[in-house]
Formats: structure tokens, C-alpha cells, sequence
């Protein structure tokens, strides 16, 4: 076995995850395409729907709340793109994530270069 | 016959392709990332090289997971990208060379790697970044993208990836005509996006393997994928793409070496490394 597997605040996304959040990832890879983020945007419940997510799934989505989304089989890189929609940057989910303010989290990465 | 005239490494990181769009090189937070490429950039202008392999992992443009090649070979005349999401400005195509793809993959699938070939590809950020690092001014040669999959688990083991780089190697080695190449290794170096371990970044091991990687690669095999992850972090796992540049490489003297934290949440590791029989 493999002494590294459990890794404090670190979700493997393995193959386990990836079927438990598929509907959810692709719902996130279809806002690669403008049309796709609008029409989202204009009735995010129906599509939910259309991409068939769990209640769990629809309610972190609602939240916006990414911790839940990888709970639920979310993949940072399909979500980054859910977090585009909102204007959320990779700063703003690391934050949000490790629940300190943005500039709060940008210090800690300024001091991991100090 | 084809010659490589060396690798390059860099972080292929999102923000920096909108930092060069809004003209800040020389902005205090950026500079000292950006100062590693000008050396880079003279270097390639002097070599001329014909054609560029550029190794990189997709990131959700060009692959999702309902098809995920571990390993995939861009055979296209040109290579478009999209916005991916983010409102991203969208480039021009890029052109490519796509005999000298369907040369590489016939040699990597002789070779017993065997690949994905992609005859339409959209390129993200982690290939088109470092084209607009390395060749500001749009003026690159043909461009083949190589793609490694590190969204989902499993993905290549170290030892992997520099096998297929010393396949990549022979592969570029056997083209009949008389062209040079140089091979770009994109992303890391650590960096975690995701979970509650966010903005992770260990500055001693991207030092131990900007180190490693120029002088003793195998070693660097003998470090387990859970462990990179718990060491580089979740994408720090992209590590393998400067595996599988240096892999092609062989013999090499390094020419530059730059390290920045932070790039985002990311620490950037710019390298140049000349092949010596070149």
C-alpha cells in the first residue's frame, strides 16, 4: 500500500470520485462555451436538471460552496469553471475553501515564497 | 536526421496569460517571475529551432471524462483554443505539423507507448501560456501538443513519464529530415487548488527537483504518485510534464534556472536546459 494515500485536506480524485460526480463535472465542462454559461445562467435549476445532479449537488452549487462540490465528486478544474461563471478566481476559492479572507489567503501564499 | 536542441520548463498558470495581455512584465508582483523568459527568448531566437513539442496537461477544453487519454498526441494541421470559461482572450490557431505528429506516434506505438491521436484538439492554457511566453510576438514555429492526464487518478507514475520522454526522444531522433526541435515541459511546480489544504506551495521540493531534474532524473522515479501529491501538491502532480521533456532530452548543461513564489497560488519554476550532442 501506498503510505501516502491519506493526505489532510487533499480529496483524491480517483475513479470513485469521478462517477460520483459526473453529471456535476459535466454540467461544469459545458461552461467552456458562452451559450452554455447563459443559458445557465437564465434557469440554473433546469439545469441542474438536465445534467441530472443529486440534491446534494444542486445545493452546493446553490451555496457556491466548493468544499461541498468536491465532496460530491466535484473536480477543481471542471469547477473553476462553475467559479467563472461568478467571477471567482482561484484566489477568491482558496479563500473561501480554507475559510480566511482573500487577502488573508494571499498573504499565505506571499509568506510560503518569504 | 532531427536533432532536439534542448528542453524548456515553465508554470503554464492561468493568471499569467492575463498579465501578459494587460502588458504587467514589469509590474513589482510579476517581475521577478517574468525576468527568467527575456535569456529564454534570445536563446530560441539564436537556435531557430523548426518545430516545438509542447508537453502539457489539459485542464477540461480539450478532454472531458467521459474519454480520458492518459497519454494523446495532437496530429492536426492547426490547434484552436477557447476561453475556457474564464472570458479568457482567445489566440489565433496554432499551426502545426502534422506529419511529423503521425511520424511520432507511429515510432511512441512501435515503441509499446501507446497513445491517443487527436486529428482536432482545442488547446487550454497550460499549452498556449507558454507560446506566449516563449514567442511573445506570435512568430512560434510549428507546434505539436502532447497532453498527460492529471484531472483524474490514476495518473502516470514518474518512471512513466520518463520512459515515454526517452521514447519521445528516438522518436524525434528517427525523422528523416534535417530539422532541429525544442521540447517545452509546462506547469507545476507545486500548487493546490483544491480542498482544505488550498494554497499549499513547498518551496524545498520544487528546489530538490529543479535540481534532480537536470542531474539525476531516475532518481526522481522513485517518488511515489501519492507522495507527489502530498509533497507538490493535488496539481503539482504536473511535474510529469518537465519528466517527460527531460526524458527526450539525454545529455544536457543547464543554461538558466528560475524560481518565484507566489504566481497565483503556484511556484514557478522557469528552466533551460541545452542538449550537449546538439
Amino acid at each position: 500500500m501506498d503510505p501516502h494515500i491519506n493526505i489532510p485536506g487533499t480529496t483524491i480524485f480517483d475513479g470513485r470520485m469521478a462517477m460520483k460526480g459526473y453529471g456535476l463535472n459535466k454540467m461544469c465542462y459545458s461552461f467552456n462555451g458562452a451559450k452554455a454559461r447563459a443559458d445557465y445562467l437564465a434557469d440554473p435549476e433546469g439545469y441542474f436538471e438536465r445534467y441530472g445532479l443529486s440534491e446534494a449537488q444542486k445545493q452546493a452549487c446553490r451555496d457556491k460552496d466548493v468544499l461541498a462540490m468536491i465532496r460530491e465528486g466535484g473536480n477543481i478544474y471542471y469547477l473553476a469553471k462553475f467559479a467563472g461563471i461568478y467571477k471567482l478566481n482561484m484566489q477568491d476559492i482558496g479563500a473561501q475553501q480554507t475559510g480566511t479572507s482573500v487577502d488573508e489567503f494571499k498573504e499565505k501564499l506571499r509568506k510560503a515564497g518569504a | 536526421m532531427a536533432r532536439i536542441l534542448g528542453g524548456i520548463t515553465t508554470s503554464h498558470i492561468p493568471a499569467v496569460g492575463k498579465a501578459i495581455e494587460a502588458g504587467m512584465e514589469d509590474d513589482p508582483y510579476w517581475e521577478p517571475f517574468f525576468k527568467a523568459y527575456p535569456p529564454i527568448r534570445a536563446w530560441l531566437a539564436e537556435k531557430q529551432p523548426d518545430l516545438v513539442i509542447n508537453i502539457y496537461n489539459d485542464h477540461g477544453l480539450g478532454f472531458f471524462l467521459d474519454q480520458m487519454p492518459t497519454f494523446a498526441i495532437g496530429a492536426a494541421a492547426q490547434y484552436r483554443n477557447e476561453d475556457e470559461g474564464w472570458g479568457l482572450p482567445e489566440l489565433p490557431p496554432f499551426k502545426g505539423d502534422a506529419p511529423f505528429s503521425w511520424h511520432l506516434i507511429e515510432s511512441m506505438v512501435e515503441q509499446e507507448f501507446d497513445i491517443t491521436s487527436c486529428q482536432e484538439l482545442a488547446v487550454d492554457h497550460g499549452f498556449t501560456v507558454p507560446m506566449q511566453l516563449f514567442w511573445p510576438k506570435g512568430s512560434h514555429p510549428p507546434a505539436i501538443p502532447i497532453s498527460a492526464n492529471t484531472v483524474q487518478h490514476p495518473i502516470p507514475t514518474l518512471k512513466r513519464a520518463l520512459d515515454f520522454g526517452k521514447a519521445l526522444g528516438k522518436a524525434v531522433r528517427s525523422y528523416p529530415e534535417d530539422i532541429s526541435v525544442v521540447i517545452l515541459g509546462t506547469g507545476g511546480l507545486s500548487h493546490q487548488l483544491d480542498g482544505a489544504r488550498a494554497g499549499f506551495i513547498n518551496r524545498e521540493f520544487d528546489e530538490m527537483c529543479m535540481e534532480k531534474i537536470v542531474t539525476d532524473p531516475e532518481a526522481l522515479t522513485a517518488i511515489s504518485r501519492m507522495e507527489l501529491v502530498e509533497k507538490a501538491g493535488s496539481q503539482g502532480t504536473e511535474f510529469l510534464m518537465w519528466m517527460m521533456m527531460r526524458g527526450a532530452l539525454g545529455k544536457v548543461r543547464q543554461l538558466s534556472s528560475n524560481y518565484h513564489i507566489p504566481i497565483s497560488n503556484t511556484g514557478a519554476g522557469t528552466m533551460l536546459l541545452e542538449c550537449i550532442d546538439s
